[in-house]
């Protein structure tokens, strides 16, 4: 009884931890997006709240909270408040397999620095952010606007088809660790990182994560010069925070599970692993912003053929080529 | 003992959800309680030391067939006069589906009644397989035993396919005429 008791107080612990860093994280990213795009630009960006503008996202948090909400008529009401909150839990929970370092023991337990580690851990991650296109989708549709809903259809389309490219892409690095479970798969990257070993995976997973988490240059669904912002143009208040946080908290898991297959997870020499873990996700993150400031937005048709025609094939031939490496040596 | 609630809370949400399908005026809407039908099974299957089926349910069927589904109802944008339409045009599905349901619900009340349904017990048990591991027993089986209905299966979707473009490309075709 005591021990049930302990456990629930500690797993209690860690969740309320990586969520809480997690929403600072995504809170504190859009101060350094808007930051790093506007140095790349020569701009200097938010300056006024704070030093630096350090302080701006806890400003837009209070605006957004104290804005009018607004749900426009002849919407469905009830999809039209449950589509942000349906594209945010997935996009949260995701993060909840990802092993953050090794175990440490604290006054004589040893605690795994994971939230809970699964042995089907990756198919976890993908099942539950597959839901989260959902948020998108009903958004769109709910709002009664031609361009939400367009909006909405372009996502599910670019969605599914990269979707393909990602799971295929992972399947590399499950085939050499013989693993789901992501804490194997850091285990398994002792002697070197598997982006070495898999190289061609991992392009095919940047690229995909990229449109799965509809970045630029596949923003498609929002893009602001056709679509007026696509399937959040209805939404106001906490609820256009919602599809926000939801954006960001994708670019984090993404980027935690590529940190966690292909760049050795918490490994590293000297510091502490929660703080290589962290360090390397601040590396893919800037990716993503740098890729923002740099490209041009694809347009619809070259997306689809980009997905279908040359990830898929390409992501498939990996696949062939690791399975025959495997059998030979 | 909290593994049978589990069952009973889930079990029923998922019943009610089904029928939430069924009796939904608006597509979009069954289309939803359809989704969370899935997901609810998916914590059945959790519930039976499946958790690589219950991942799949919810990538293949929530995450993708559904997403096609509510895709479909999007584009064609059914409106009022259209289901009225549509309900005339079928006026012999009510009597049918009440004589087919009628004919469901009596062979299964007739299996039910006549023995106590209990199910084979297999040589893997819940033990055995967290010990092997859930993944690699579903792919070995589904490579050695059933290796023959899995090819069989993936004739079946490949057709399927085929089909679908030999379709698509018959209309893009006839448009190109006109």
């Amino acid at each position: 009884m005591m021990e049930a008791l302990i456990f629930l107080v500690l797993a209690v612990i860690k969740v309320a931890v990586v969520i809480g860093v997690l929403l600072l994280i995504i809170a504190y990213l859009i101060w350094v997006e808007r930051k790093v795009m506007a140095h790349m630009q020569i701009r200097l960006g938010p300056m006024r709240v704070g030093w630096h503008g350090l302080l701006q996202p806890i400003a837009d948090g209070l605006k957004l909270i104290f804005k009018e909400d607004i749900i426009p008529a002849h919407a469905s009401k009830i999809v039209f408040v449950l589509a942000p909150v349906v594209a945010t839990v997935p996009a949260l929970l995701s993060i909840a397999v990802i092993p953050f370092g090794d175990t440490i023991s604290i006054l004589g337990r040893s605690i795994d620095m994971v939230i809970t580690d699964i042995n089907i851990g990756i198919l976890f991650v993908l099942a539950v952010t597959s839901v989260g296109i959902y948020g998108i989708i009903l958004g769109g549709w709910s709002s009664n606007n031609k361009y939400s809903l367009l909006g909405a259809l372009r996502s599910s389309a670019q969605m599914i088809s990269y979707e393909l490219s990602l799971g295929l892409s992972l399947i590399g690095v499950i085939m050499i660790s013989q693993s789901l479970s992501l804490v194997d798969i850091v285990n398994s990257q002792a002697k070197y990182w598997f982006v070495i070993l898999q190289p061609l995976g991992f392009l095919i997973y940047a690229i995909s994560a990229i449109a799965e988490t509809n970045r630029c240059p596949f923003d498609l669904p929002e893009a602001e010069t056709e679509l007026v912002a696509g399937f959040h143009t209805e939404y106001s208040s906490m609820k256009f925070a919602l599809f926000f946080m939801a954006e960001y908290a994708n670019i984090v898991t993404v980027s935690a599970v590529a940190v966690t297959f292909f760049f050795g997870g918490w490994r590293g020499p000297f510091l502490p692993p929660v703080v290589w873990f962290l360090i390397k996700m601040a590396l893919c993150i800037f990716f993503f912003i740098w890729l923002r400031s740099t490209y041009p937005r694809f347009r619809y048709d070259q997306l689809m053929k980009f997905g279908w025609k040359i990830l898929l094939p390409v992501a498939l031939a990996n696949i062939l080529i690791t399975g025959i490496v495997i059998v030979l040596v | 003992m909290l593994e049978s609630l589990l069952f009973l809370i889930m079990g029923l949400i998922t019943i009610a959800c089904a029928l939430c399908v069924v009796f939904q005026k608006n597509p979009i809407y069954s289309a939803i309680f359809l989704i969370q039908t899935m997901v609810s099974l998916a914590v059945l299957y959790v519930l039976l030391h499946a958790q690589f089926i219950a991942a799949i349910q919810v990538m293949v069927y929530a995450g993708a067939i559904m997403v096609l589904f509510i895709f479909v109802i999007m584009l064609l944008n059914l409106s009022k006069a259209d289901e009225g339409e549509a309900r005339d045009n079928l006026f012999f599905q009510k009597p049918s589906a009440i004589i087919l349901g009628f004919i469901l619900v009596v062979m299964i009340g007739a299996v039910t009644l006549k023995t106590v349904l209990q199910g084979t017990k297999g040589e893997y048990t819940p033990e055995i397989i967290s010990q092997i591991g859930n993944t690699q027993l579903v792919g070995k089986m589904l490579f050695t035993k059933y290796v023959f209905p899995f090819e069989i299966a993936s004739i079946l979707l490949f057709v399927a396919i085929i089909g679908a473009i030999i379709l698509a490309k018959k209309r893009i075709v006839e448009d190109e005429k006109v």
